[in-house]
């Protein structure tokens, strides 16, 4: 399967551009989301924005994008602040708070959503797209009203960048400068909503959550730094969200939601495994270097006892010790493997049927010995 | 101190909060001269980080105001600077250490603007003052205890402010630390500065402050260290449940309490 194919289609490359956007936006509002801890918050939005697309068409009779997304909005600020109240009372936990609320609104959504289906024409079938995503569905002009919201959400955060960096990182001590952390914190959620609102057909209401955490997630593998982070979850977003749409637009009958998030998933798990410092494979090979290097000034460190030990005894054979003897001075260790490395490095070399310490080798023993700052 | 009034760097009156049911801090007085160092001291759940927390409009009172040099806090907010307790912040932020210290100039650097060349040399400055400068372009997870807390009061530092209220800046830091931390708030107080820290450790109330303020939900005492800080009003402080007694004026041996780490 070609997926750059369907794009000589304008029509899918009008699609792809919309979802592409949908997932950088939700990339940049979902770094900060993921860094308050609020990436739940995210999907007690999304799910509470479904009830608000049904009332909408119910109410209005329209299918048209801005007014379904203005009714998502509303039941998703709603939903929103029912989540944070909820969580800041101290009778309910946190997770069973997100549970409640989440799923009592997604229940009311879809009884809404099977009355319309039951009572109305074939043609108000067609709401059941905003559950898994259809991007296919996006019209030209859905497409500008996705840009044109996500493009006035990324000029807030820039604008306001130190703002909600403070608030992100240290609500305390932003309160105490005189930040107006609430409204900051508020304003914040209110552009998540409007970054899942405006995915919310093309990706759909079930998964749209993992657009805002899974970018962000990623990002934070790459980068210690809060602006790369931002803009690096931008780009995974974009990613994710184009490739979804060419999949979605190439395979029969795939809605956009779960390509989008496969392709947002696998940059995630990719990140958690390969990227530097802070990936599982990175990790795993820095713990065997370190102890590969332990192991080595070990053995310097053991050759050159031994040698100021045969010295004295005036040995002939250039104080050479097999790799049986070295072995006797660190238990369970067997250290052939990092003579070979020592070796190679030119420390030691063979002499015989065994090692000994080279010039080199035993200036650098005696400086490890010493222990000033070899170690590192 | 430009006020006229302002020879109280801090004025607390009839404060009270409650958490629930349950009063946190009750009816408390406190007056802070200007210049001073001050400790904090009490049990746990005494109030201390509600004192300011209530102080800083953190959190709302039932009853009481704060006045900072004469006036209302709210109208003050740009010369108090706050140490939070290092314990309250996610260390593993994607951000640097110089970038934290810079956050203490955003007050004045107002909205819309970000930090520029004269906003990180206060915040170098700042780091030089608490020995931390090497660790500048370090991201700040890479640092201790000790080295947070002094992060932290080198963003307090950049801020330039005239009263600073730290929160257990000692909490778990290292000999190195601590004594930076000293050196600093003896500094403050040279220029002026007035200092209010919630403290623990007992043994060093003489040695590092002029004034303590005792507190058990109501303010128990406070004044001078030779004067407040007796025998008595410990033992009323603290009730029964320490094994803590001063032996005499000059030179109180520390108890059990001195350990024990407080959170509200």
């Amino acid at each position: 399967m070609d997926l750059a194919a369907p794009l000589l289609d304008y029509t899918v490359r009008t699609v792809t551009l919309g979802t592409a956007a949908v997932g950088a936006v939700g990339g940049v509002l979902g770094a900060f989301a993921v860094l308050r801890r609020q990436g739940l918050l995210g999907d007690a939005v999304s799910h509470a924005a479904l009830p608000g697309v049904a009332l909408a068409f119910l109410l209005t009779g329209s299918k048209d994008l801005p007014v379904l997304a203005a009714g998502a909005a509303i039941a998703g600020w709603a939903g929103s602040l029912v989540v944070l109240r909820v969580v800041r009372s101290p009778r309910v936990k946190e997770d069973a708070g997100l549970g409640i609320v989440l799923s009592t609104f997604f229940g009311l959504g879809l009884v809404l959503l099977t009355f319309i289906q039951r009572s109305g024409d074939a043609a108000q079938a067609g709401l059941d797209r905003f559950l898994f995503g259809q991007a296919a569905t996006l019209l030209e002009s859905d497409v500008r009203t996705v840009t044109g919201v996500g493009a006035v959400a990324i000029v807030l955060v820039l604008l306001l960048w130190k703002e909600f960096k403070l608030v992100s990182f240290d609500p305390g001590f932003a309160a105490g400068i005189g930040l107006p952390v609430r409204a900051l914190d508020t304003g914040l959620t209110l552009l998540t909503v409007a970054a899942v609102v405006i995915g919310l057909q093309s990706v759909g209401v079930v998964l749209m959550s993992a657009v805002l955490v899974a970018p962000a997630a990623a990002a934070r593998q790459w980068t210690d730094r809060l602006g790369p982070m931002v803009w690096i979850s931008a780009g995974f977003g974009a990613a994710s969200g184009a490739a979804g749409a060419l999949l979605s637009s190439t395979v029969d009958r795939l809605p956009t939601g779960p390509a989008v998030v496969l392709c947002a998933t696998a940059i995630a798990a990719a990140s958690l495994a390969f990227a530097p410092r802070r990936g599982l494979a990175w990790a795993a090979v820095a713990a065997w270097q370190r102890r590969r290097r332990i192991h080595s000034e070990a053995v310097l460190i053991d050759m050159l006892a031994l040698e100021s030990g045969h010295a004295t005894m005036h040995h002939a054979d250039e104080n050479a010790h097999s790799a049986e003897v070295l072995r006797l001075g660190r238990a369970g260790v067997d250290p052939r493997r990092t003579l070979a490395l020592l070796a190679a490095r030119g420390l030691v070399r063979a002499v015989g049927g065994g090692f000994a310490l080279t010039d080199a080798g035993r200036d650098e023993a005696a400086r490890l010995r010493g222990g000033d700052g070899g170690a590192r | 101190m430009k006020d006229a009034d302002g020879s109280l760097a801090l004025h607390v009156e009839d404060l009270t909060v409650a958490y629930g049911e349950r009063p946190a801090l009750w009816d408390v007085d406190l007056d802070v001269p200007a210049g001073v160092l001050m400790a904090v001291l009490g049990p746990n759940g005494a109030g201390k980080t509600t004192l300011m927390k209530a102080v800083l409009g953190l959190v709302r009172p039932v009853a009481g105001r704060v006045l900072v040099h004469g006036r209302p806090y709210a109208e003050q907010r740009r010369i108090v600077g706050y140490v939070p307790q290092r314990g309250s912040v996610d260390w593993d932020f994607p951000t640097t250490v110089l970038d934290v210290v810079t956050m203490g100039r955003y007050a004045s650097l107002g909205w819309f603007r970000s930090p520029g060349a004269a906003e990180r040399k206060a915040a170098t400055d700042a780091l030089d003052e608490v020995g931390m400068a090497p660790f500048a372009s370090r991201h700040i997870s890479q640092l201790s205890g000790g080295q947070q807390q002094r992060v932290f009061l080198a963003r307090a530092l950049a801020q330039d402010a005239s009263l600073y209220l730290m929160d257990e800046p000692f909490q778990g830091v290292d000999a190195t630390t601590e004594r930076a931390i000293v050196r600093v708030l003896r500094d403050l107080r040279s220029r002026g500065r007035t200092v209010v820290v919630v403290h623990h450790d007992l043994q060093t109330v003489r040695e590092y402050f002029d004034r303590v303020a005792l507190l058990n939900v109501r303010r128990v005492a406070d004044g001078p260290v030779s004067e407040a800080f007796t025998e008595e009003n410990l033992r009323a402080a603290y009730g029964g449940r320490t094994a803590f007694v001063p032996r005499d004026a000059t030179g109180p041996e520390t108890g059990d309490l001195a350990a024990s780490p407080v959170r509200e």
